[in-house]
């Protein structure tokens, strides 16, 4: 090959590639339609509530483009979501999120699932002023940093079982309860645990164990021991889907009584499913349930929308799948008031978010993070061998009474 | 640090019968561990992994609508032909070779065994239930839930067959002899290349077993299967391999071991305790053979 062809190749990929990258800068919106970016784990630890937010996004973006989707400039666009898989590992997940921005040219991002890959992509979005609304990442850290693009649909993970502090207290009329606790060592459960100090500091309750427990989890015995001595009138677990089915099997192993158990990750482990009437009882923080009488026009209600979900993805929707959906309904009110594609309007619009969703109210704090939404707390109540979950507090939303105390075991058939 | 224990020392005899009956299974795990390194010379990073598929085959079966204890029979079986094809395909490559080639294969293997039930059991964590019930002692202070005191049971009941299959048996007679002069055997007629996967096979199968166990009295997960490996793998370190009342003295002390630090330290410390105890171990030992000249390289 003589030099003169070689040059002419050089030359003719250099310009083409110059022209990929001026096309995919401008890939924000391609027509009339908006590109959102994407990186959730469809493999690895979190793939099963990977998928569940994947599902959630699509289920609102074939709903919201149906409806006639996004009104821009009197144009109507349609949302698209440009997805990778981040294999469950916050390094993949920061690259990822440089490569949606960098080389997909995506001008607005959703979030990952959990608050580890969120902190890990958040920090990216923030270098290049990307608005990022996500519905998975509830860590209080992802809210104490300053970020201005980060938006949370969901409530901050501190408020998880503050109410179930609350409710203890309220049905030892008014008095301080003792807690024992245990939560394992992970970004998570640790903001969990904060929320339980400040609750038992409010109203002055005595934090009688506190324990920690490993990610290998899959023993919690001494924990159960010391409460069998101490007799606490509230047990705090929360050490995601594995603390809770240990827990609870451990519990009716041990033939633990206590007055109150409250945990988190209940739903997400399938309890009333897995554990059936040993699980009785319980009590769960959840972001959402169906029963709630939330509303807005796309999904309808909360029982519409799981009746709407399990018929297009074959199973009911966990509250993951919900808050995700809620991501996309925030989004297009964003992009509507602000009436403009720039990063920085749509982040000013999405800062003064005030709306109802059939997921709950929306309106962020100076963090990022939903103030309007409270947690709720659902207890499993079993009918013969069938469990269900029964919303129980806050009092405004729940639809069914409180069972307290939990009836020992040798009382329980 | 929690000294409840000693403030209330019936507590000390709860975490002493837990720790010897889920030692009981720990040994279990290390025997089929113990076996296979001295048969053929092959650590086996995978065999937690191993351990965990047990376990998933035993859930199936619960899923399936069939109590999860007759895991501990079709679980072997099926996990003995696991064993036997995984040593066709990839263990009969390496078994000759650098203790290290093989350590690094069985790591590969671990990762693509996580992999695939992630991919077929989903990343949830599970539990299969037995519906045993539990015995109170002293006043209901100690409990021992029938499920453990099961797989104690069972435990035993393998490791004493295979025992005597490997007394009685012309295989066992004949992994015997492979494992303590492989080519002596060869020479003499055994085929090592059978004995090798029969072996592997074994392992496999005990592993079957032990999960299957684990499926009904902890929970089951693609990812926690390194605990197990760990553990095991500390045990025949203590233990020698082909002692066996070596190994289940040492998985029973293990298992002490651990819940006591479970209690004092807490239960953040557990799976750390152990792998601090095989560091101090691995040192100590180091120690004494050093002191023998064989072993000064």
């Amino acid at each position: 090959m003589n030099k003169i062809a070689k040059l002419f190749i050089t030359f003719t990929s250099a310009i083409l590639l110059t022209l990929a990258t001026i096309s995919s800068a401008f890939a924000k919106v391609e027509g009339d339609t908006i590109v959102l970016g994407a990186a959730v784990s469809l493999t690895g630890k979190y793939s099963s509530n990977g998928v569940h937010t994947q599902n959630g996004y699509n289920l609102a973006v074939e709903r919201l483009n149906k409806m006639g989707g996004v009104k821009v400039g009197g144009k109507s666009y349609k949302f698209k979501i440009i997805y990778y898989d981040d294999e469950s590992n916050p390094k993949r997940a920061a690259q990822l999120a440089e490569r949606l921005i960098n080389q997909d040219g995506v001008k607005y991002m959703l979030g990952p699932y959990s608050s580890g890959l969120t902190k890990a992509i958040a920090p990216v979005t923030e270098k290049y002023k990307i608005p990022m609304v996500e519905a998975n990442g509830a860590s209080r850290s992802l809210f104490t940093k300053g970020y201005k693009y980060l938006f949370a649909v969901l409530s901050p993970a501190n408020q998880y079982l503050e109410v179930a502090i609350d409710l203890a207290v309220e049905k030892n009329g008014g008095k301080p309860v003792k807690i024992a606790q245990a939560f394992e060592q992970d970004a998570f459960s640790q903001d969990v645990r904060l929320g339980i100090l400040d609750a038992a500091k409010r109203t002055g309750s005595e934090i009688i164990i506190d324990d920690k427990l490993p990610k290998e989890l899959n023993d919690m015995k001494a924990t159960l021991v010391k409460v069998k001595a101490k007799k606490p009138d509230v047990l705090v677990v929360s050490g995601h889907t594995k603390g809770a089915l240990t827990a609870i099997r451990q519990i009716a192993e041990m033939k633990v009584d206590v007055p109150m158990l409250a945990m988190t990750h209940c739903d997400a482990a399938k309890l009333s499913k897995q554990h059936g009437k040993n699980s009785e009882y319980a009590l769960c923080a959840s972001q959402w349930h169906k029963n709630l009488s939330y509303k807005d026009k796309f999904f309808g209600t909360g029982k519409k929308y799981d009746k709407d979900f399990t018929k297009r993805f074959g199973y009911a929707p966990p509250y993951q799948s919900a808050e995700s959906s809620a991501a996309l309904i925030v989004f297009k009110d964003a992009f509507e008031r602000a009436n403009s594609f720039d990063g920085d309007k749509v982040r000013d619009a999405l800062r003064t978010t005030e709306m109802q969703t059939f997921y709950g109210n929306i309106k962020f704090g100076p963090g990022g993070q939903n103030t309007a939404k409270p947690m709720i707390l659902f207890q499993v109540r079993c009918k013969g061998d069938k469990c269900e979950n029964k919303v129980v507090a806050p009092t405004k939303w729940a639809s069914d009474k409180f069972y307290h105390p939990i009836p020992s075991w040798s009382k329980r058939s | 640090m929690d000294f409840l224990i000693f403030e209330a020392p019936i507590l000390m005899v709860q975490a002493t019968l837990d720790g010897i009956l889920i030692g009981i299974l720990f040994a279990l795990i290390a025997y089929g561990m113990a076996l296979q390194w001295g048969v053929m010379n092959i650590i086996n990073i995978a065999q937690g992994d191993l351990v965990i598929l047990g376990g998933y085959i035993a859930y199936s079966m619960y899923l399936a609508g069939i109590h999860p204890s007759w895991g501990v029979i079709v679980s072997p079986i099926i996990m003995f032909f696991v064993g036997w094809g995984l040593y066709k395909l990839v263990i009969n490559k390496v078994v000759d070779r650098d203790l290290f080639i093989s350590i690094l294969a069985t790591f590969g293997i671990a990762i693509v065994f996580q992999q695939l039930m992630n991919f077929i059991f989903g990343a949830d964590v599970v539990v299969a239930q037995s519906g045993y019930g539990t015995t109170m002692l002293f006043d209901n202070v100690v409990t021992l839930p029938h499920s453990t005191i099961f797989s104690a049971v069972i435990s035993v009941l393998y490791a004493v067959v295979l025992v005597i299959y490997m007394r009685k048996s012309k295989l066992g007679r004949a992994i015997r002899a492979t494992a303590q002069n492989a080519r002596a055997a060869k020479i003499l007629g055994v085929d090592t290349e059978k004995v090798y996967a029969a072996t592997f096979g074994i392992n496999a199968a005990l592993c079957g077993v032990a999960g299957a166990l684990i499926a009904i009295t902890f929970t089951l997960h693609p990812y926690v299967g390194l605990p197990y490996t760990v553990r095991s793998f500390m045990i025949v370190i203590v233990a020698g391999l082909g002692n066996l009342p070596a190994v289940a003295i040492s998985g029973m002390g293990l298992g002490v071991f651990e819940e006591f630090a479970d209690y004092i330290l807490g239960t953040e410390f557990r799976i750390g305790s152990v792998f601090m105890l095989l560091v101090i171990i691995l040192v100590f030992r180091r120690f004494k053979l050093s002191r023998k000249r064989e072993y000064l390289k």
